[in-house]
């Protein structure tokens, strides 16, 4: 058997994650309930500790490990590093809620955790083998946390569709990965690329398994006409669980659709570029107009979900490294957008009261200023209003796809931005220009106001200063 | 016809049977248990590929625990067949496009053009080999990452079954076998000393 | 002896492919002749043992000192009508008996009754007797759902999860054992048993937490007592079998015994070298041979232990029984096999030596 050992050292960050989340599990098997917060701390450490790890071994040129099945690159490492902030963040905000509803059990964070490890070999695959298991320890976990609210049904309700529709996706991208398989043999998404580029674009099978991929992947995004999930399990879910799937594993999900589209079908580009284009225009479109009509701020958000999901394929779909970098900035952007937003929702909610309706935001302005206003930068910049995040990211998206001449893909996505809107203004509206139903004075604790403020100034200062980011990701991509 | 022809074509009849069987009856014990049985086909059909590892592994871990599982519950639900029956015409339409589209696909796909014998020709036997060795050579050195990928998840759902079901009920007693270990006789009994009473 | 019948029957004629297809089958035959005979006389072992434990006789009227008893005991069953319940589930009804001891039958064609005496040498042979020991539970599950009894399918519940529970434990047991022999195979694992210090070279003594738990498992597998609690007369009646009568009673009774044996002579084989002599490496004489007397001897012992329980022990609670299982066995043998590897590595002692 001669058989090489293999370099760990890329796979450091792995290995930690997934050493600190059995330590935890362990741990707070003897927590009593009152001093669950170590396991809390305990999570917040390992994220930390694993952003540090990450930035230590960042390196410019790509390295490939684990017999091919693992890469660590420059977007691997940007990719992992939001997702550890954005989980940090998340957890954050959960910690207050979750203990209002006496959901602050470990399982929680160490599902959190489970899935951060998810998305991290997600990130870092190079094998359909590893997309397909990074892609289903993510949702796994994510499923039962969307359940963890045992004795609410709209929590179930929302778990048992994500979980039934999430369990198409993965059999449809598996069978789509057995497709290309068969005619490749390889999983190797490096080699794969290479042995579809000599098999020519025409071959069948190869077109046929594209489009099982992508639709397992559009199922993952959230992307029209594979969204039906989104709403029913933002709204049924704990605003805690929302925050964190609304969030991080959107990265996840760009990351597997630049790994196995990008990396590993370049040869196919023509193909899934119209797919993607018809997938980008109906989620832009559906996902506005459909947002007009919601009462619940929480729908509201997963629809506007939805139509960034459109504005983040048509990054993607232009297949230039100028491309690839707007979409990531715009999954980047969106991130920060969407906690933002759901940490809105949590520091307006209470033990027993969800603040989930849009008219529990009227008169915010009333009862706190300084929030209304944070709200108002978020929501400015989730419409695309200048100078803020959300406008660059879109921008940085339309130039990409002005650039290859689908102009009048531009010209749809602008359009029904504008329609949008009109749905991130209601909001401004009722919260500066109606009166309050609601007189109770906000609860939360001083970290997440802080949190808060400090996620709404970011997007006002990476919307003034938008370079920085926009480099980075263009660094990134190579 | 050679012998493993014979067997192939008899366990593929049984398979195909079988699944048929699984979707219509109405008996959803009766079901479960084709159920059983195309596994158990399903196995015997990749013994003829030498394939022993899995086969065994099919009827191990399907037949010998999931499936028993799966019968523990479907008895005890007691299922209304006709309820789940309902709307059975109204979604015959679209299932039936979504069926034949699926078929067609296969049809174009799957078949001889691309995974024919002259695209991917029968490897040559490499004589006496333990398909069962070989695959644990493999699975604990080139593929070790996705190996233990694929035990965290199992972590993971280990994890989320416990924190989804477990639950003490107040209402329900339990037993410690612990504390009752522990019981010394002096817990139980208390000797005293009484004074005989006086003969009246 | 296979090659020695195919030639006989080409010498009659035959063409090749028939003659191997006959020898199979008479092979298939000769193994079934020999175990029913087994299971016969293991009835009457069991009430004559459990009889001189009670300080009884047991029974002796039948032929000569009671030898014919389970004769009169198969006649007896064979004229008895079948009777079938109302509402029972009449196909599933009659298949049970038959699910219940096919697979304590198919087990016996990978196992080796002494060096080369068997009807498959596969390479995977612990795996496939792992895999078809654990169809049995559905004679169990069956019967007792298509009796339409709730006695019966409380029995087959209660089997079912025990089955199951155990089977984790059993199955871990095994790990160890392979992971010592190194091999799947019977022979291998035996010849792997094989050293200079007699019965100290076998399994049995690195191996000894997983050898205890494997025996204990199979007591619990086969639902006999002290793990009867499928059957328990004092609660359920009789468990998944109490609508059964006549022969369809009589077949689950083959193959809990067939399963019996079954386990009996895996323990001899795994732990305590099968067909090896206890004195192999002390003595040159006839002791010290290998012979597939040591490996009837052996199993006949592991038989006695089961009737030995039987006349000792109290039978288990439903909650103790699962907490014997999921708490204390899996935990252990799952702790042992990180020995074993250890031990593996290191190479220590006679057993691991690097050959």
């Amino acid at each position: 058997m001669n058989f090489e050992t293999p370099d760990f050292l890329p796979v450091v960050p792995e290995l930690f994650v997934l050493g600190m989340a059995c330590l935890i599990l362990v741990v707070d098997l003897f927590l009593s309930d009152r001093s669950r917060v170590v396991t809390y701390l305990m999570s917040q450490a390992t994220l930390v500790g694993a952003l540090v790890v990450t930035l230590g071994l960042s390196s410019p040129i790509a390295q490939v490990t684990m017999n091919g099945t693992f890469v660590l690159d420059p977007m691997a490492t940007l990719l992992k590093s939001v997702v550890y902030i954005a989980s940090f963040v998340a957890f954050l905000y959960a910690k207050d809620y979750l203990r209002a509803r006496s959901l602050f059990k470990g399982e929680f964070f160490l599902l959190g955790l489970f899935a951060v490890l998810g998305m991290m070999v997600l990130i870092s695959a190079h094998s359909m083998l590893t997309v397909y298991l990074g892609l289903e320890l993510m949702s796994l976990s994510l499923y039962a946390m969307v359940a963890l609210q045992r004795n609410s049904a709209t929590a179930s309700e929302a778990a048992m569709k994500y979980f039934i529709l999430g369990a198409m996706a993965s059999a449809m991208l598996l069978y789509g990965m057995s497709m290309l398989y068969g005619a490749t043999g390889t999983l190797d998404l490096g080699e794969l690329g290479a042995r579809v580029q000599g098999a020519g674009p025409s071959s069948l099978v190869l077109v046929f398994g594209l489009v099982f991929l992508i639709v397992g992947i559009a199922f993952k995004l959230g992307a029209v006409p594979f969204h039906m999930w989104v709403p029913d399990v933002y709204h049924g879910a704990p605003t805690a669980v929302t925050l964190f799937v609304s969030s991080a594993p959107k990265l996840a999900a760009f990351a597997m659709l630049m790994r196995l589209l990008v990396d590993g079908l370049p040869g196919l580009h023509g193909h899934w570029q119209d797919m993607l284009i018809l997938l980008a225009v109906l989620s832009v479109a559906l996902g506005n107009v459909l947002a007009i009509a919601q009462a619940n701020i929480k729908r509201l958000l997963a629809y506007s979900g939805i139509s960034h999901v459109g504005f983040l394929l048509m990054g993607v779909l232009a297949g230039t490294p100028e491309g690839y970098a707007a979409g990531m900035y715009y999954a980047i952007a969106y991130v920060i957008m969407t906690l933002g937003g759901f940490g809105m929702v949590i520091l307006m909610s209470r033990a027993g009261f969800e603040a989930d309706r849009l008219e529990d935001y009227k008169g915010l302005n009333e009862r706190s200023p300084w929030f209304a206003l944070m709200m108002l930068i978020l929501m400015f910049s989730m419409a695309g209003v200048p100078p803020f995040l959300g406008f660059w990211a879109k921008l940085a998206v339309l130039e990409a796809v002005v650039s290859i001449d689908l102009i009048w893909v531009a010209v749809v996505a602008v359009v029904f931005s504008v329609i949008g809107a009109f749905y991130y203004l209601r909001v401004v509206k009722y919260m500066y220009f109606d009166k309050p139903e609601d007189e109770h004075s906000l609860v939360a604790g001083s970290d997440l106001r802080f949190l808060l403020s400090a996620n709404g100034l970011a997007v006002l200062g990476l919307g003034i200063f938008p370079g920085s980011l926009l480099a980075l990701c263009a660094s990134a991509i190579g | 016809m050679a012998f493993e022809q014979i067997v192939f074509y008899a366990f593929s009849a049984v398979l195909v049977f079988s699944a048929g069987v699984v979707i219509t009856v109405r008996n959803p014990v009766h079901a479960a248990l084709f159920l059983v049985l195309c596994f158990f086909s399903t196995a015997g059909l990749w013994l003829l590929l030498r394939a022993e590892f899995l086969a065994i592994a099919l009827v191990l871990v399907y037949v010998g625990a999931v499936m028993v599982l799966f019968l523990f519950v479907v008895m005890m639900l007691d299922i209304n067949i006709a309820v789940v029956r309902q709307g059975f015409a109204r979604y015959l339409a679209v299932g039936g496009v979504v069926a034949i589209l699926l078929i067609a696909v296969m049809a174009m796909v799957v078949g001889g053009d691309y995974f024919g014998l002259e695209r991917t020709p029968v490897p040559e036997p490499i004589g006496e080999v333990s398909n069962t060795r070989l695959l644990g050579l493999q699975l604990y050195t080139d593929y070790v990452y996705p190996f233990e990928i694929a035990s965290v998840i199992l972590l993971v759902a280990i994890i989320a079954a416990i924190a989804l079901t477990l639950r003490r009920r107040p209402d329900s007693r339990y037993q410690e076998p612990g504390r009752q270990v522990e019981v010394r006789r002096g817990d139980r009994v208390r000797l005293v000393s009484m004074k005989s009473e006086e003969r009246r | 002896m296979t090659e020695f019948l195919q030639t006989i029957f080409i010498g009659w004629g035959l063409p090749e492919s028939l003659a191997i297809g006959l020898t199979i089958l008479l092979q298939i035959a000769l193994i079934l002749g020999v175990l029913f005979a087994a299971v016969a006389y293991l009835t009457l072992a069991e009430r004559k043992v459990i009889g001189y434990m009670q300080v009884r006789v047991g029974p002796n009227r039948v032929g000569p000192r009671g030898l014919l008893q389970p004769i009169a005991d198969a006649l007896k069953l064979m004229f008895k009508e079948i009777i079938i319940p109302a509402g029972a589930d009449k196909k599933l009804f009659l298949i049970a008996p038959v699910l219940a001891m096919a697979p304590s039958l198919a087990a016996w064609a990978v196992l080796p009754v002494a060096d080369g005496w068997v009807l498959a040498d596969i390479n995977a042979g612990l795996l496939y007797v792992l895999a078809i020991t654990s169809m049995g539970v559905y004679g169990v599950i069956v019967a007792g759902w298509a009796s339409n009894s709730k006695y019966a399918f409380l029995g087959a519940m209660r089997s079912a999860a025990q089955i199951v529970s155990y089977e984790i434990a059993m199955g871990f047991a095994l790990v160890g054992v392979l992971m010592a022999a190194g091999s799947l195979n019977f022979g291998q694992i035996v010849a792997s048993q094989q050293g200079e210090y007699g019965l100290f070279s076998w399994f049995w003594l690195p191996l000894l937490p997983l050898f205890v738990i494997y025996f204990v498992s199979g007591v619990a597998e086969t639902n006999r007592a002290p793990f009867d609690v499928a059957e328990g007369e004092s609660e359920i009646v009789a468990g998944f079998h109490v609508e059964y009568s006549g022969m369809a009673f009589a077949v689950f009774f083959l193959g809990e015994y067939a399963n019996m044996i079954l386990i009996s002579a895996l323990a001899a084989l795994l732990f305590l070298g099968g067909w090896l002599s206890p004195f192999q490496g002390w003595t040159d004489s006839w002791l010290g041979q290998s012979s597939i007397i040591w490996m009837l001897i052996k199993t006949s012992f592991f038989l006695f232990l089961y009737l030995w329980f039987r006349a000792t022990f109290p039978r288990y609670r439903y909650d103790q029984i699962m907490r014997l299982g999921w708490k204390v066995f899996i935990p252990i043998t799952i702790v042992w096999i990180v020995v074993v590897g250890g031990l593996v590595m290191g190479e220590i002692g006679p057993w691991f030596a690097a050959a």
